[in-house]
């Protein structure tokens, strides 16, 4: 896996954007020429120093306001790896932005301002990225010129996050004092720390290995293209168009087709470089099978043993996005899962969830914009799929405004086992 | 490089592409399945030479089942349109041109008469119209996220409403790969296959599948003349105004869009690899080197954007 995808998150004026400018800057990812109009309209704005913030800010709005509004997607690659970062803004209201940046992450980067020591954001940032299924969390302490780069004011933060981190059940985390105004423990390990003994954050990030997840997770393929060529040439062709979500699958092999449960096996993986005898998570293929049988999108091959659910009721976790309305029980709304959508109800509003503490708040009748919630679902037809904290492709899910068409919320198949139980 | 060096940067290389290859496959799939009337906008430039390709790859051995959609300035490279007409009669299929030249003639634009006006602005009323002429419900475009600012914000799905506008601040939020596709009459999706693929990934994908690129993307002898430090190419469209002088040069572009706009860089890079090699150093930014239309404002692209445009 030489693709990694991070997800940084901060709260307002930690540093953030400052670090993703400093990623990108010493890392040669940024052109001369973006460099230079960053840099008159950093004069312009009576900068002392170069504001390399404003080279993530994208839009006017933002660098007039020096704030981040909306998720903003950066590249750089090293020659180990090539980098996609889903930079987030911190502010309170945007969680819903912290999600969507933390749904296709690998990893997420926490940025924590060393002054201010681990604030109610921090804790956010962990338990969302926790909910999201992300495995690795790296710690960014921030700042440390402003404490004259004393351990004392590192090693709080750490403790603190470090068990928060550990309920949250991620073995995978990581500390890193540094100073992205002046660049200390960025791509350069600093003279100035001689206290930490480990890397910079950039050479963590190269290394950082990714668990193999095509070993012990079960094959699933949503079935999203019937092809089907009707030419004379290719007369009887019909291949099954999909990403494999999960596992790993070869010619050969006996699957079953979800929703009926038909057993049947594959004669034919086409990926785009050709024919293969087999595929793994993640690829984009074509399945060819033995027999005749109707499929069509919205179906899923899997193994014949462990086989996805199929059910019209399941328990979720949801994240609301809407400003304009609120998730109540009996509203209808659309549902899209896999290659899937349907229409859909909350039948029970269990409870909504304290984001800080995940303690269970009780009873509510809504969830509104940002807000996080334990609630059952029903759709009008069977979904078929997995917790989320076992396949994220085939357990998440968004729910749509029938009349607006917007993405009002979105969703997480199963109760992660610390939510409602309260963080200590 | 030792031998050992070489073969796992290359193999880093093609993990890297593969899985955007894969992502972009994905996306292109899902617009087919879910959406009645899609099209491909096809400038002949490189990038969407490669969404082309990829959308080849993600519906074989069935043709392609929508349209290419080219917006023709009127001030092409006569290199790019032979490209389109011959890619359009190889893959059997439909070529919309929606034409800036007709809607000068019928009045439906009007040209500028201010110096340094381009038709680059004149596209997106004619594309809007297209789209809606044709019906399309969804648009795919090649723009990538790493290109210019703006665009770093935009979706895989971007929605436009019913006048083809960009609202920055008001984005479906975008999560897995979950897209939401829904519209209601008259509006549209524009959708980015590439949105994560940088420029060189589009140059390395290019080499590694032997893609064929338009002639004018390597180094050949051209007539130019220097503008605001840039290397224009002397046509009937643009000709030099009062002092520059037109001189031959060998050039190549990096970008490929209207002749009026574009400019050239001085290269010796005959093959793909030289290109790569010369893009893998290059300390100016594609749009920075190569097109004028961005050097008008600093947020140029976001208020084209929100217009409407590509």
């Amino acid at each position: 896996m030489e693709l990694l995808r991070i997800a940084t998150t901060g709260s307002v004026d930690d540093g953030k954007s400052t670090l993703i400018g400093r990623l990108l800057y010493d890392s040669k990812a940024i052109y001369d020429d973006v460099l230079d109009s960053t840099e008159q309209h950093s004069r312009r704005q009576s900068s002392e120093y170069f504001n390399l913030a404003l080279l993530t800010d994208g839009l006017k709005v933002e660098r007039e306001q020096g704030i981040t509004i909306d998720v903003a997607y950066r590249y750089f690659s090293t020659p180990k790896r090539k980098f996609i970062l889903a930079d987030t803004p911190g502010h309170v209201q945007y969680t819903r932005n912290m999600v969507t940046g933390a749904s296709t992450a690998d990893v997420a980067l926490i940025i924590v301002d060393a002054r201010h020591g681990v604030v109610e954001q921090s804790r956010r940032h962990a338990v969302i990225g926790a909910l999201l299924g992300i495995k690795h969390v790296v710690v960014c302490i921030n700042k440390m010129d402003l404490v004259d780069f004393k351990e004392e004011f590192f090693r709080p933060i750490q403790d603190d996050l470090h068990d928060l981190l550990t309920e949250l059940e991620i073995k995978s985390h990581h500390f890193i004092p540094i100073s992205a105004l002046e660049g200390d423990n960025v791509v350069e390990k600093s003279d100035r720390m001689p206290w930490y003994i480990d890397g910079p954050l950039l050479p963590h990030l190269e290394d950082l290995e990714l668990p193999d997840n095509t070993v012990d997770t079960p094959f699933r393929f949503p079935v999203q293209y019937v092809i089907r060529p009707l030419s004379n040439e290719y007369h009887d062709y019909r291949g099954y168009a999909g990403t494999i979500a999960s596992g790993r699958v070869e010619v050969g092999q006996e699957i079953a087709v979800m929703p009926s449960g038909a057993t049947t096996t594959i004669t034919a993986i086409e990926t785009p470089e050709g024919d293969a005898n087999s595929a793994t998570e993640g690829e984009a293929v074509t399945i060819r099978i033995s027999d005749n049988l109707d499929i069509s999108r919205g179906a899923m091959f899997s193994g014949t043993t462990e086989r996805p659910a199929t059910e019209n009721s399941f328990d979720a976790t949801v994240c609301w996005m809407s400003e304009r309305t609120s998730l109540k029980s009996g509203v209808m709304l659309r549902i899209k899962h896999t290659t899937h959508t349907a229409r859909a109800m909350v039948s029970d509003l269990e409870c909504r969830v304290d984001i800080n503490s995940l303690s269970d708040l009780g009873f509510c009748d809504e969830l509104k914009l940002n807000e996080i919630g334990q609630v059952t679902l029903r759709t009008s037809e069977p979904l078929i799929f997995d917790k989320y904290a076992d396949v994220r492709g085939t357990g998440s899910f968004i729910l749509i405004d029938e009349s607006t068409n917007e993405t009002i919320g979105a969703g997480m198949i199963g109760r992660p086992p610390y939510l409602g139980a309260g963080l200590a | 490089m030792n031998s050992l060096e070489k073969s796992n940067s290359e193999l880093l290389t093609s993990s890297q592409l593969r899985a955007l290859e894969a992502e972009s496959i994905h996306i292109i799939r899902e617009v087919v399945a879910e959406f009645e009337r899609p099209g491909l906008l096809f400038s002949g430039g490189k990038d969407s030479i490669v969404m082309l390709h990829l959308a080849v790859k993600a519906l074989r051995p069935a043709k392609l089942p929508f349209p290419i959609i080219h917006i023709d300035t009127g001030h092409n490279f006569p290199e790019t349109i032979e490209y389109r007409d011959i890619t359009a009669a190889n893959l059997e299929i439909d070529l919309v041109i929606g034409s800036v030249p007709d809607a000068l003639t019928s009045g439906r634009v009007q040209a500028s008469t201010l110096p340094g006006a381009s038709r680059n602005r004149l596209q997106t009323p004619v594309l809007l119209d297209t789209i809606r002429d044709g019906k399309f419900d969804a648009v795919f475009g090649g723009a990538r996220r790493d290109e210019e600012r703006a665009r770093s914000k935009e979706r895989v799905y971007s929605f436009r409403d019913e006048f083809g506008q960009w609202d920055p601040k008001n984005q479906r939020p975008e999560l897995w790969n979950l897209y939401n596709g829904f519209t209601n009459p008259g509006q549209h999706i524009r959708v980015f296959p590439l949105s994560n693929w940088t420029e060189l990934d589009i140059w390395q994908y290019i080499l590694a599948e032997g893609i064929e690129l338009p002639s004018i993307y390597f180094a050949h002898e051209r007539e130019v003349f220097e503008r605001d430090g840039m290397l224009m190419a002397y046509s009937e469209f643009l000709k030099p105004e009062h002092g520059e002088k037109v001189f031959t040069e060998r050039v190549r572009f990096r970008t490929v869009g209207d002749m009026t706009i574009t400019a050239g860089q001085k290269s010796d890079a005959e093959t793909l690899e030289q290109v790569i090699t010369e893009i893998a150093v290059a300390r100016v930014s594609e749009r920075g080197a190569s097109r004028a239309d961005d050097r008008t404002a600093e947020a140029a692209m976001e208020d084209r954007k929100r217009e409407g445009y590509f």
